[in-house]
């Protein structure tokens, strides 16, 4: 069952905040690629950096 | 008229063309005829201009004619990935939605650039749908071809740009380039193209994937080429908010200056793993022609990419959110499915990910006072198979499509000037990266004008042509 993973209630919620169609057929898909971007994040949100840290996409007036 | 252009480089078309041994018109009729023949087998054009390029050749001619003054690229024809507005095009991107699109108004800034140096376009290239693609294949058009085994990928997403300047359709071809899509399939068609550094060259009327990470630039079959393509893009231009204020700085000038006094070094770590035989090979083959003997480890590569990965993903989700919510099932499935868990991620990770990249930038722009060029592989790999969907690595299994572009993602993370130079190893070329520090494309093109003069690195007749 697609329920058993946590990741399913999460993509629920946001499918439905966002008012995204996610078909039954396309989930397992798009929760693999979701595991892969959030497996990916995370490695950027473990290196500690600077709270001065300016985003790179600061803007310029 | 005396001179047959098939196989002539761009620079020796326009001074054909511009001294009278060469009608536009020919050089134009040369490209359609090639096109004709060989596109069947490349499947690189989705829209062939030829009646705009015919008339704009004749433009050339009678300029010719009347003793006037022609551009640097007269009579040289191009083409263009298919996400560059072309006047009277709608601007497909490589998607089925987009066709739908009213014809665009007037052209992308680069082919208004190109063609008032001279040049003419003859039509526009196969690329993965929304760009989002490092391996050339399309559902909507069917895959580009590569020029020296049709069986296998170009690479992408500028896969129809590789395979018709690989396949020498067309001398030049402009591409996109957001993680690594001119980069890939100039390694993998064994062509030379350069990403410039970020903002270097106007976006405005191209169709976006990444606005952080996009970049376009041309490819081309030697370095000569590249550059005079190059010079005549630059400038200014307030269409594109990225793009710089800083003057034209030509570099066909300078490429004869050859690589005496700069430092090399072979980027070492990440760049050193995942990866197969010939891409260590093609490596080693640069670094003894450059008399590289250092090596720099470029901190946080891997991070780097993931970090370019998770802008990509959201960005790119962004941009097409619209366009998920109401025409899903006209998407490529495995773009819409990337793009929806893009929509996913929480947004305080994506603004981790572009403070790392501020973070990361610093710490490559200090290597940079150590050395003046970095060399590290375009691909891991030579062009793998068409459809083919993993490798095995030291004995282990990995997908494809997530690999190809690892050791180009970190680059344009920070968008660095970089030329994807070919060396032309059997069966199948494969290309490294020439790494300078940024608005320094004029050392990139340098060093690899030195590898394409001494044969260390050079575009390969197409050998999947008869």
């Amino acid at each position: 069952m697609t329920t058993e993973n946590p990741l399913d209630n999460y993509i629920d919620a946001v499918a439905k905040a966002l008012a995204l169609p996610v078909e039954e057929a396309w989930r397992p898909a798009v929760r693999a690629n979701l595991e892969v971007s959030l497996r990916l994040a995370r490695l950027v949100d473990e290196f500690p950096l600077p709270d001065e840290t300016e985003p790179a996409s600061v803007y310029t007036a | 008229m005396t001179v047959n252009s098939d196989g002539l480089s761009a620079q020796q078309i326009a001074q054909a063309v511009a001294g009278g041994k060469l009608s536009a018109i020919d050089a134009t009729e040369a490209a359609l005829a090639r096109i004709a023949k060989y596109d069947s087998v490349l499947n690189s054009f989705t829209d062939i201009t030829a009646d705009r390029a015919r008339a704009k050749a004749r433009a050339v001619g009678a300029a010719v004619a009347a003793g006037q003054k022609v551009g640097p690229l007269a009579g040289v024809p191009f083409a263009v990935k298919n996400l560059f507005d072309v006047k009277g095009l709608a601007t497909r991107a490589g998607s089925k939605i987009n066709r739908d699109l009213a014809p665009s108004p007037r052209d992308a800034t680069l082919i208004e650039r190109m063609e008032a140096a001279g040049a003419v376009l003859v039509g526009a290239l196969n690329m993965g749908e929304y760009a989002y693609d490092f391996t050339g294949e399309n559902v909507h058009d069917g895959p580009s071809c590569n020029p020296h085994d049709p069986t296998r990928m170009t690479g992408g997403s500028s896969g129809g740009s590789g395979s018709a300047v690989g396949g020498a359709l067309v001398p030049i071809a402009l591409g996109s380039d957001t993680n690594g899509s001119i980069r890939v399939p100039s390694s993998f068609c064994g062509v030379f193209g350069l990403k410039p550094t970020y903002g270097r060259l106007s976006r405005a009327r191209s169709f976006p994937f990444v606005a952080s990470l996009d970049h376009l630039g041309p490819l081309a079959r030697n370095v000569g080429d590249l550059a005079l393509a190059y010079d005549a893009m630059q400038g200014p231009d307030a269409d594109d908010a990225a793009c710089t204020t800083r003057p034209v700085e030509p570099v066909a000038p300078l490429l004869a200056k050859g690589v005496d006094g700069l430092r090399v070094a072979v980027a070492g770590g990440y760049f050193q793993k995942n990866v197969f035989p010939e891409a260590v090979e093609a490596v080693a083959r640069i670094a003894k022609a450059l008399n590289a003997t250092k090596t720099v480890e470029i901190p946080e590569a891997a991070r780097a990419r993931a970090a370019a990965y998770v802008i990509t993903t959201t960005e790119g989700a962004s941009l097409h959110l619209d366009r998920l919510r109401q025409r899903p099932n006209d998407f490529d499935p495995a773009v819409r499915d990337r793009l929806i868990a893009g929509a996913m991620v929480p947004a305080p990770l994506v603004d981790r990910a572009q403070k790392f990249r501020r973070w990361f930038r610093a710490r490559v722009l200090e290597l940079f006072q150590s050395v003046d060029v970095i060399i590290a592989p375009a691909t891991p790999c030579i062009a793998p198979k068409l459809g083919q969907v993993t490798f095995t690595l030291d004995g282990v299994e990995l997908p494809v499509r997530a690999n190809i572009g690892i050791h180009t993602q970190p680059i344009s993370f920070i968008g660095l000037p970089v030329v994807a130079v070919p060396v032309p190893l059997e069966p199948m070329p494969i290309g490294v990266q020439i790494i300078a520090a940024p608005w320094r494309e004029d050392i990139a093109l340098r060093v690899a004008h030195a590898l394409d003069r001494m044969g260390a690195a050079a575009a390969p007749a197409p050998r999947g042509l008869s």
